[in-house]
Parts: structure tokens; C-alpha cells; sequence
């Protein structure tokens, strides 16, 4: 029988009949299964069917509307200029409404509208998801884990384009769609309000976002490292533990004093990819609408340092006659 | 299949990591690294040494002209229609007449300006704006000398650099002219544009920022001076459109944001470096140069010379700074041309739309409380 040696060793599993899994109650799988090598590099050789319901079309057909919308600004941006849509795709964006609009439904399409309903679609498409990968999780008899984790990544969407815009009085507060631009947009945050790094929570969503890929390289290296004694059972192990477990345990212990169990590590993982979103969007959440400037804020709790002068004093030059921000 | 994958796979790797090589401007070591804040705090100008030799190289002043013999009588009694040099000695006034063609015209010559036939004729465009020109190089070496340029100064050089139009001058960008129905929202921003770094910021904050002369001074600034919420904010755009002017003058200086700033709190003033001061006036004497000498040459200059939007040929940072922190590598350029910094004699220049007189700085600006202590180890050179 075939058995990892290490994270370069596939093994491709290619049944004879395409895999069906276990018969559930409301079945509407589409499409011709087949097997694909590539996709046996990262993941199971066999690809489809696919369950697709009204639903996921639903969730789909929103999805494609909103990236209509979306791809035909970035493209009239540049003058429907195919080649210029190709060159400066990564620059290209749809940007939110412009800020006298407040949080006008629908102003004008080209200074906001469009926007207002590309982001409309694309929620809805992503809400709708949340409820496919729900009821998926539910037919098959799964726990929520899935859906649920997905809803903290939600939470920080909708932080970022609906609810602290709200909170603000003005969809302009909202993120732009584009590659580059909403990267830039999050500097400008940033730099608006006074330095997120002072932020408490997004110190804490750092945290979890750099936790949560040590421990998933943790984990991941501690499984196949184990693989060959059997830890590919590592969720029998949880209860009937074998040698595979007790020398992953034994590593740690060893190592550095203390282990997760087969089932702890889990729920670490979880925890701290579910805790990245969930305490950046309240970090967001609570820029601009609670704290108008992270530095000072830092400074008024104590918690940025000073840091000796080098030059003497350097003045505001606006500072002496009505020098207000 | 795995066979055929992996020998395709290890070709294109092979093939980009060559053009990675050959294309992507690749920043070599040695670096040259300088500190200009406490340690700890980040605050380094970065290059690598041979960027910084280059840059120097480019940015060497010409050698001045030997000196005119003392004496005779004053250009304004020799020539008809001396304006404003007419109180210089005639030597004087050829000494610098010659050097403004080694400046601006070496290749066009004394024609580039004057009808060879009667030198004191206005009809060439470029006469009178070079006689505007003059005005704004004595406007700048007096009234800027103690806020910005300092002992430097500066010369027609300084921009031309031996060419009649200067290489980083700019014009309103008017954008993509949508020629259909269908209007975008960019908000003017999102292309890849020189203006700002190429970032996906406002492209055309410069002329928000550096093209009007009576802009409210707090325009720049958006970051809250409380640490709570006491009012209504600036909105994330116009940091977008600050951060694009900031992005123009690190290019247009070869400077980064910790030359002037201390990043953890940029809008701080205590914490920034003197070099912020001087950029805070520097912003404000474009400013005035736009609106007070290059607006009112609007009727001047041909249509050639105008913008797409028929806007005037305006002035930023880069078009003295040229990627240098201090333009042409802080040569006190000035001392040899006195004449260039003498206080503005208030004649219009014909042809000239608005009259000139003596304008103020845009900015009612108080200078800093002590003048700026000079940066350790000179900073960076690039």
C-alpha cells in the first residue's frame, strides 16, 4: 500500500468509478466526473460533479453581474482600450460614491452608482454562498465549522464596505474593487487615521493571521512527518490514539514542553483563523467611529513610546496664526 | 504528462527567472544607507552606491563665467528696452547674457530669444518670457532666500539645465477623455501614472495642490489632531490625494517618506525632521511661482507650449530637485550671479497677461522658530 515519504511523494487516487460519496436526501449534482492530473497535484484527481442548486446559480449569476459591472468600469477607465485594459488591469478599479453623497441610494452612476451596485451584487452573491455552503454542510450531516468560519471573513467585508460606512454617514469611507487601488486605499486608511498599528485589534488580527500560519505549518509538517506510523487517521487518533499521535506528541513535548492533542489542534487552527477577521473587523469598525487617530490615542494610554529629539524643536510653520488642522 | 509538465515547468521557471535579471530594475548591493532620526526609529534614505554616484554625476552645477571687469556704463543707458537688468553694468549685463545661452539655449544660441537684427525687439515669445523668467529667479533668490532655497539659490540652471524648456515641467492631466456614453468612476485616479510613483493614487493632485496660489493652507493635512472623533474627519479620499503630492515629492527629491517624516506618527511636526519645514514653505513657493509667473504668461506663450487643456507649463519639486534632496547637489549657484538676486525691479513684462508687482507668498507663513539644524552626516546624496 502506498504511503507519504514526504511533501514531494503524491500518491493519485483514481477509482475505477468515479467516486458518488454517501447517498444524501436532495441530490442535484451536475456535470461528467473525470480526472484530471493536475488537479491530483494539489488536491483529488477526480474532478466534479458539482453540486449546484438554486442557490449556488443564484450566488453565481450575482457574482457574475457584480464582476460584470465591475471589469466594464475598469475597461471604459481606460477608454475601452483592450490593450490598455490588459497593461494596467492591476491599477484599474471601480471606486465608492464620492463623499458629499453620503449614503444616498443611488447617486449618479459614474460618481458612485455603479459602485453602490456592483457592491450590492457581490453581497448578495457572497450571502447567498454562506447559505449554499449551510445547507451543503447540513445535508450532509456536517457540523458548521465551514459556514461559520466563512462568516468571520464576511464580517470583516461587510465591516469594510457596509456597516462603518454606515456608521460614518458615507458610502466614500467604503473600499474601491481594483487589485492595486485597494491597496493603496488601505495605506490611506491607515495614514488618515493616525497609523493602525496602534490599532489594539489589529495588533490582535496580526496576531492570529501570522499564528494561524504557524500553526498550520506546525500541524501540516507534523502530520506528514507522521504519515508513515498513521496520523493520516489523525481524527481516529483523537480517541484511539496510536503511534502516529504519540510521537507527534512525544516531538512537541520534547521540543518545547508542551503538545496539542489531535483534536486541540484543531480547534487552535480554527480559533485563530476564525479570530483574524472577526477582531480585525472590530479594529476597523472601530476607526473613525471611536478613535479619530490610533497615534494619539497610543500616546494617551501609553502605549507608544518617546522617543529623544534629534533636531530641537521642529515647529508646525502654520501652528502660530490659526494653525487648526 | 508528468514528463512533459515538469520539462515545461522548468523552462518557463528558467526563462523568468532570466527576465526577472534583465528587467525588473533590480537594486543591487552596495548600498549607501544614511540615518537621519534616532535610532530605532526606521529613519534611513536607502539607495544603492551607484545610483548615488550617478545621480551626482548628473547633477554637477556648470562652472560660472569669469568675472565682468568693473566699470562702464549701465546696460539700461547701452540697450533700448532693458527692463529689467538696466540698473547691471553692460559688462555685467553680457556676462549674463551669454550665460543664459549656456543655460538654456547652447544649441539654439542668442536667436532662440532675440531678432539678431534688432536685439532689443519683444517679438519673439520666448524674450518675453525669459524676461518674466528673471523676474521669478530674483523673486526667488529674495523673497524664498531665508524660507526655502537658502545660501544655494538658484540660476536659470537650476531648471534648464541646458535646455529651453525644462525637462519636469507639468500640465493639468485632463484623464482618459471618455469618448463614449458609458463614464467610469475612477475617481480621477487608478492608471499607472508617473505623477504619482506610479501608484494607483490622484494623478492630477498637483494641480489641486501646487497650481493655484490662494489654496486654504490645512489642505494637505487630514490626519485628526485629537485622538477621539471631535467633528466631522477628512474623507480616505483626500489622504489618497495627499499621499499622491508626497508621492511626487519623494520621486522628485530621491528621498523617501522618513527624509522629512517619522512614519509611526507622519502629521506629527515634533517628530519630523527640519527638512519638513523647508518642504512646507518649498510647497508654498511653487505655489506662488505658478500663480504669480507662469499663469500670467498664458497669453504668452504659443499654443504649442500649453497643455492639453490650454493650460500654462507650471513648475513642481522635480523641476529644480531633478531626484536630488538639494538641487544640483546643494551648490551655492547664486554667488556668482549677484544680479540674480537682487530684489524684483516691478516692470511688466509686455505681452504678459496679468501685472506682475511684488507678489507675497501665497502662505502668510511665520518662519519655523529656529532655523533648521543641519541634517547628521549630510543626509542622503541621491
Amino acid at each position: 500500500m502506498a504511503y507519504y515519504q514526504n511533501i514531494f511523494t503524491q500518491v493519485q487516487v483514481r477509482p475505477v468509478e468515479p467516486e458518488k460519496g454517501v447517498p444524501v436526501a436532495v441530490d442535484a449534482r451536475w456535470g461528467k466526473p473525470f480526472h484530471s492530473y493536475l488537479m491530483g497535484l494539489i488536491g483529488n484527481a477526480q474532478v466534479g460533479p458539482i453540486y449546484i442548486g438554486y442557490l449556488g446559480a443564484l450566488s453565481f449569476t450575482c457574482g457574475l453581474i457584480a464582476f460584470e459591472i465591475i471589469g466594464l468600469n475598469m475597461l471604459a477607465s481606460v477608454n475601452w482600450d483592450p490593450v490598455q485594459f490588459v497593461r494596467q488591469l492591476p491599477w484599474l478599479a471601480l471606486e465608492p460614491p464620492r463623499p458629499q453623497y453620503g449614503l444616498r441610494i443611488l447617486p449618479p452612476l459614474n460618481e458612485g452608482g455603479w459602485w453602490l451596485i456592483a457592491g450590492f451584487f457581490l453581497t448578495t452573491s457572497i450571502l447567498l454562498w454562506w447559505l449554499r455552503l449551510y445547507r451543503r454542510a447540513r445535508a450532509l450531516g456536517l457540523g458548521t465549522h465551514v459556514p461559520w468560519a466563512f462568516a468571520s471573513a464576511i464580517w470583516l467585508y461587510l465591516v469594510l464596505g457596509f456597516i462603518r460606512p454606515i456608521m460614518m454617514g458615507s458610502w466614500s469611507e467604503a473600499v474601491p474593487f481594483g487589485i492595486f487601488p485597494h491597496l493603496d486605499w488601505t495605506a490611506a486608511f491607515s495614514l488618515r487615521y493616525g497609523n493602525l498599528f496602534y490599532n489594539p485589534f489589529h495588533m490582535l488580527s496580526i496576531v492570529f493571521l501570522y499564528g494561524s500560519t504557524l500553526l498550520f505549518a506546525m500541524h501540516g509538517a507534523t502530520i506528514l512527518a507522521t504519515s508513515r506510523y498513521g496520523s493520516e487517521r489523525e481524527i481516529d487518533q483523537i480517541v484511539n490514539r496510536g503511534t502516529a499521535t504519540e510521537r507527534a506528541a512525544l516531538f512537541w513535548r520534547w521540543t518545547m514542553g508542551f503538545n496539542a492533542t489531535m483534536e486541540s489542534v484543531h480547534r487552535w487552527a480554527w480559533w485563530f483563523a476564525v479570530l483574524t477577521t472577526l477582531t480585525g473587523g472590530i479594529g476597523i469598525l472601530l476607526t473613525g467611529t471611536v478613535v479619530d487617530n490610533w497615534y494619539l490615542w497610543a500616546v494617551k494610554h501609553g502605549v507608544a513610546p518617546s522617543y529623544p529629539h534629534v533636531y530641537g524643536p521642529i515647529v508646525d510653520p502654520l501652528s502660530a496664526p490659526g494653525g487648526t488642522p | 504528462m508528468k514528463t512533459v509538465l515538469g520539462i515545461a515547468g522548468a523552462v518557463a521557471a528558467l526563462f523568468l527567472t532570466i527576465a526577472m535579471f534583465g528587467t525588473a530594475g533590480w537594486t543591487r548591493p552596495p548600498l549607501a544607507v544614511s540615518q537621519n532620526g534616532y535610532r530605532g526609529t526606521g529613519m534611513d534614505q536607502v539607495e544603492s552606491r551607484a545610483d548615488a554616484i550617478a545621480v551626482k554625476a548628473e547633477n554637477v552645477a556648470p562652472a560660472p563665467a569669469d568675472p565682468a571687469e568693473p566699470g562702464g556704463d549701465l546696460a539700461g543707458k547701452t540697450y533700448e528696452n532693458v527692463k529689467v537688468l538696466q540698473n547691471l553694468t553692460t559688462n555685467e549685463f553680457n556676462r549674463l547674457m551669454v550665460s543664459m545661452t549656456e543655460w538654456v539655449s547652447p544649441e539654439q544660441g542668442c536667436t532662440y530669444c532675440h531678432n539678431t537684427e534688432n536685439m532689443a525687439d519683444d517679438s519673439l515669445y520666448q524674450k518675453r518670457v525669459a524676461r518674466r523668467m528673471l523676474q521669478m529667479t530674483q523673486h526667488i533668490n529674495t523673497e524664498w532666500k531665508q524660507k526655502h532655497v537658502q545660501g544655494a539659490g538658484v540660476t536659470c540652471y537650476t531648471c534648464h539645465r541646458g535646455q529651453p524648456v525644462p525637462a519636469n515641467i507639468w500640465f493639468t492631466d485632463p484623464g482618459p477623455n471618455a469618448t463614449s456614453g458609458f463614464i467610469p468612476r475612477n475617481n480621477g485616479q487608478n492608471l499607472a501614472k508617473a505623477s504619482v510613483g506610479l501608484a494607483s493614487l490622484p494623478y492630477d493632485t498637483l494641480t489641486e495642490f501646487l497650481g493655484q496660489k490662494e489654496i486654504d493652507n490645512n489642505l494637505i493635512r487630514v490626519n485628526a489632531t485629537t485622538a477621539l472623533p471631535e467633528g466631522k474627519g477628512k474623507p480616505i479620499q483626500a489622504a489618497e490625494k495627499t499621499y499622491g503630492l508626497m508621492m511626487h515629492m519623494s520621486q522628485g527629491l530621491g528621498v523617501n517618506c522618513t527624509y522629512c517624516h517619522n512614519t509611526r506618527a507622519i502629521s506629527n511636526w515634533s517628530e519630523s525632521t527640519p527638512q519638513r519645514v523647508s518642504a512646507w514653505h518649498g510647497i508654498r513657493m511653487v505655489r506662488d511661482l505658478n500663480g504669480n509667473y507662469l499663469e500670467p504668461l498664458l497669453s504668452t506663450f504659443p499654443r504649442n507650449r500649453l497643455g492639453v487643456l490650454g493650460d500654462v507649463p507650471k513648475v513642481n519639486c522635480t523641476t529644480c530637485h531633478n531626484g536630488v534632496n538639494k538641487p544640483l547637489n546643494g551648490a551655492h549657484v547664486i554667488d556668482a550671479y549677484p544680479e540674480l538676486a537682487r530684489p524684483v525691479v516691478a516692470e511688466a513684462p509686455a505681452g504678459a497677461a496679468a501685472p506682475p508687482a511684488l507678489p507675497a507668498p501665497a502662505a502668510p507663513a511665520p518662519a519655523p522658530a529656529s532655523p533648521a539644524p543641519a541634517m547628521p552626516s549630510d543626509a542622503p546624496k541621491p
